[in-house]
């Protein structure tokens, strides 16, 4: 059993917890992801790592409720426990000296991007963050941000925060600015694609994170597969950093809808009890 | 076991005296049993009911007569662990049956699973002296089932002796068949022993692969439970190679590590079509339904895609069970497309006599080339290519070879890839010093299972890449004999 040590209510829907997982804190690295689930009847859901404390012995999850699992798990109070949290997976994330790193993204995709922010930064990176929401209220981990990178740039759709507009605008201006060595992204799929779009435009090497429907995320059951390169690939054991320029984005996002039906269902049947 | 021992045991006098109450020709007179069953069209309706109920009392003990106590006795040779199959059968025609069961665990540590899920007919009861009789072969299967389950529901499963603690510990890694097997030899000599699983339950393929109509959960989990009572720890959760190294686990004070990681990423064909919605392997369907509950109407979270028509692709047991599974979820059709014929199907030969009688359409000789997509990217068709038999490939088997221009387009909303599984690419990258295949398994020494990193043994799917709980069990049990005899020195 995993014990969660402290919860944070980003937004509505946006939880941020520590919970207790020592061998993880120890062993993961920026990029990585974890398993979780809930109790018995709970699905197992992949979960990027935001931060780890190895003297706590804790790592820190941002959960979005969208399924049953999740918005479950976000009913959970500090004392709470998981029944399974399993990691590291996935590769961790290439972290060099490129020179300056644009380190983008929007909804949860901010919790992961903050320890490559951070690791890049370490690394010796002019680092500039681009943070994108609907609205004011949706952006998160600001302050983190600030305290790990050299500037930090806010965009809203509605204005009202930041400047107005989507992230391609924010990223854009910062690549007609000034010479960038390096983006990574992670956001909504739809998100990335046009992040991708656009830094190939401006043939900026750029490295998205892919958080795909899994199963077991040891690279069993190919739930999570991608085209990548023409080439299928498995985001759970070859990912979950690709190249953004090779991956096949529309068919990602096909694949994402697989169970939309049955989640709806499993919604009203969690909210009619 | 020697040959020696093997004598010692048929010549002990109760032996002599059995075979003697009953003349060959009356046990060659006695008809094999059939096992009773659930009709078909009951069983499709039931997930967790079992479709073989098992032999009464009275079935076992005739079936037993059946068996001619060889003096050499060739079905043992059939056995990949290695069974003392006639003294188990002559114990269940004495009607003693907790020695039956006890002579098996000498050397099964999972009888109610390979009674259940053996390929008998290539093995114990292929070699049968019968079958040289032209008459059935006994039916050990049936019968090393009847004495597993007659000591589960007799409430008083024993835990075979194990030696005095020895003080050293070694871990298994993975808990599919090979790992129990490991685990349940080294407990037996005297060693601490600690199971690594990545899931959050214990069993592997066991629990995730094979359904419940084939081999209940309760029955896994029970000869799990006789390896918990033998002081084996089973720890989920944890994977090794990632979440603990391999420096870590001698940190721990491990001095031998078993790898049973079992089978890995699953094979798709690379034909056009097949990343889109509805397609998917038969270890994300089965693990989906069986280890995650989906689709079962008790609430659990996990969904699963539901198929009208649903096609299946492969001939083993994982496309038996997965074609099985999808009549179980409501399809009202399910084709078992297969690019060999009935023949060359290498499932065992009781599934697929099951999945016919339960209606599964075996659509062989066609090979699937393409999917077709409805509007909303989910598939609607199947483009299968027809095939002939041509020359023996290296297999031994006729290979399968397209007929020039046929095809035929089937409707298909939902497709269970079940075409086989590459090795799980962790420990292979994890551990530094290994010697690996180009299939991506791990390299051991045939007999020792020692790999060429001196202190970490392997088998079972890492090893062979795709084989049967009986081999993965054999080669757990190879490995603990030969690491026990590395770390004894």
């Amino acid at each position: 059993m995993f014990k969660i040590v402290s919860k944070k209510m980003f937004s509505e829907k946006v939880a941020c917890f520590e919970v207790e997982a020592p061998l993880i804190a120890q062993s993961r690295k920026a990029g990585h992801f974890v398993i979780v689930r809930l109790d018995e009847k709970g699905e197992r859901i992949p979960l990027t790592i935001a931060d780890a404390d190895t003297e706590k012995g804790t790592i820190t999850l941002v959960v979005q409720a969208v399924g049953a699992s999740s918005t479950r798990i976000n009913a959970l109070n500090v004392g709470d426990e998981l029944a399974d949290v399993v990691g590291p997976l996935g590769h961790a994330t290439d972290i060099q000296k490129y020179g300056t790193v644009i380190c983008c993204g929007g909804g949860v995709g901010v919790a992961p991007l903050l320890p490559i922010v951070k690791a890049m930064h370490e690394a010796g990176n002019r680092v500039i963050v681009v943070l994108a929401a609907r609205t004011k209220d949706l952006i998160i981990l600001e302050d983190e941000m600030h305290a790990n990178s050299d500037e930090v740039l806010i965009m809203t759709d509605d204005g009202s925060y930041g400047q107005k507009g989507v992230i391609t605008v924010g990223v854009e201006q910062v690549i007609q600015r000034e010479h960038v060595d390096k983006c990574v992204c992670i956001g909504p799929t739809i998100m990335m694609k046009f992040v991708a779009l656009l830094t190939k435009k401006y043939e900026v090497p750029t490295i998205v994170s892919l958080n795909t429907i899994m199963v077991d995320g040891t690279g069993m059951c190919g739930a999570c597969r991608v085209t990548v390169g023409g080439k299928t690939k498995f985001v759970c054991v070859d990912g979950p950093e690709f190249d953004a320029a090779e991956v096949n984005f529309d068919e990602m996002m096909s694949r994402m809808r697989a169970y939309r039906a049955e989640e709806t269902e499993a919604m009203n049947n969690l909210i009619n009890g | 076991m020697t040959l020696e021992e093997i004598k010692a045991l048929r010549n002990e006098p109760w032996r002599e005296e059995l075979r003697k109450s009953m003349s060959p020709k009356d046990r060659g007179a006695i008809e094999r049993v059939k096992m009773p069953e659930l009709t078909p069209e009951y069983r499709v309706t039931t997930f967790t009911e079992e479709v073989q109920q098992g032999l009464s009392r009275e079935q076992a003990v005739l079936e037993a007569k059946r068996c001619l106590d060889c003096a050499d006795p060739s079905c043992m040779k059939g056995c990949p662990v290695g069974i003392n199959i006639p003294t188990f059968i002559k114990n269940i025609e004495r009607e003693n049956f907790d020695e039956a069961i006890k002579t098996i665990k000498k050397t099964s540590s999972l009888p109610a699973v390979c009674g259940r899920v053996c390929p008998q007919e290539k093995q114990c009861e292929g070699v049968c002296i019968k079958v040289k009789m032209k008459q059935k072969p006994v039916a050990i299967g049936y019968l090393e089932r009847f004495a597993a389950d007659y000591e589960r529901e007799s409430g008083q499963m024993k835990a075979p002796e194990c030696a005095p603690k020895n003080g050293k510990k070694v871990c298994a890694v993975g808990s599919g068949p090979s790992s129990l097997a490991f685990a349940a030899d080294m407990a037996k000599f005297g060693y601490e022993v600690t199971v690594f699983e990545a899931l959050h339950d214990i069993g592997g393929v066991l629990k995730y692969g094979i359904p419940e109509f084939r081999l209940p959960n309760s029955v896994v989990e029970a000869e799990i439970n006789t390896l918990r009572n033998m002081g084996v720890n089973f720890v989920p959760d944890v994977i090794v190679g990632k979440t603990i190294s391999y420096d870590q686990i001698h940190e721990m004070g491990f001095d031998g590590i078993f790898v049973g990681s079992g089978a890995g990423l699953p094979r798709f064909m690379n034909i056009p079509g097949e990343n889109l919605i509805g397609v998917m392997s038969s270890n994300e369907y089965l693990t989906r339904i069986n280890l995650m509950g989906a689709g079962r109407g008790q609430g659990y979270d996990t969904p699963v895609l539901k198929g009208k028509n649903v096609v299946v692709c492969g001939g083993g047991n994982t496309a038996m069970d997965s074609a099985r599974t999808a009549k179980r979820m409501g399809a009202e059709t399910v084709t078992l497309v297969y690019r060999r014929s009935v023949n060359e199907l290498p499932a065992r030969a009781e599934e697929v006599h099951h999945a016919m009688e339960e209606g599964i359409d075996f659509h062989v000789l066609h090979n699937p080339i393409e999917y077709i997509a409805d509007e909303n990217g989910r598939v609607k068709e199947a483009v299968l290519q027809v095939m002939e038999l041509g020359e023996p490939d290296a297999s031994g088997r006729r290979s399968p070879v397209p007929v020039e221009g046929k095809t035929e387009t089937i409707p298909a909303d939902l497709v269970i890839v079940a075409i086989g599984v590459s090795p799980n690419p962790i420990i292979p990258s994890a551990f530094k010093g290994l010697e690996i295949s180009r299939r991506g398994t791990i390299v051991v020494g045939e007999e020792t299972m020692q790999s060429a990193v001196s202190d970490v043994f392997a088998g079972g799917d890492i090893v062979r890449g795709g084989a049967t709980v009986i081999l993965a069990m054999g080669d757990g049990r190879r490995a603990a004999g030969s690491m026990h005899e590395y770390l004894s020195k």
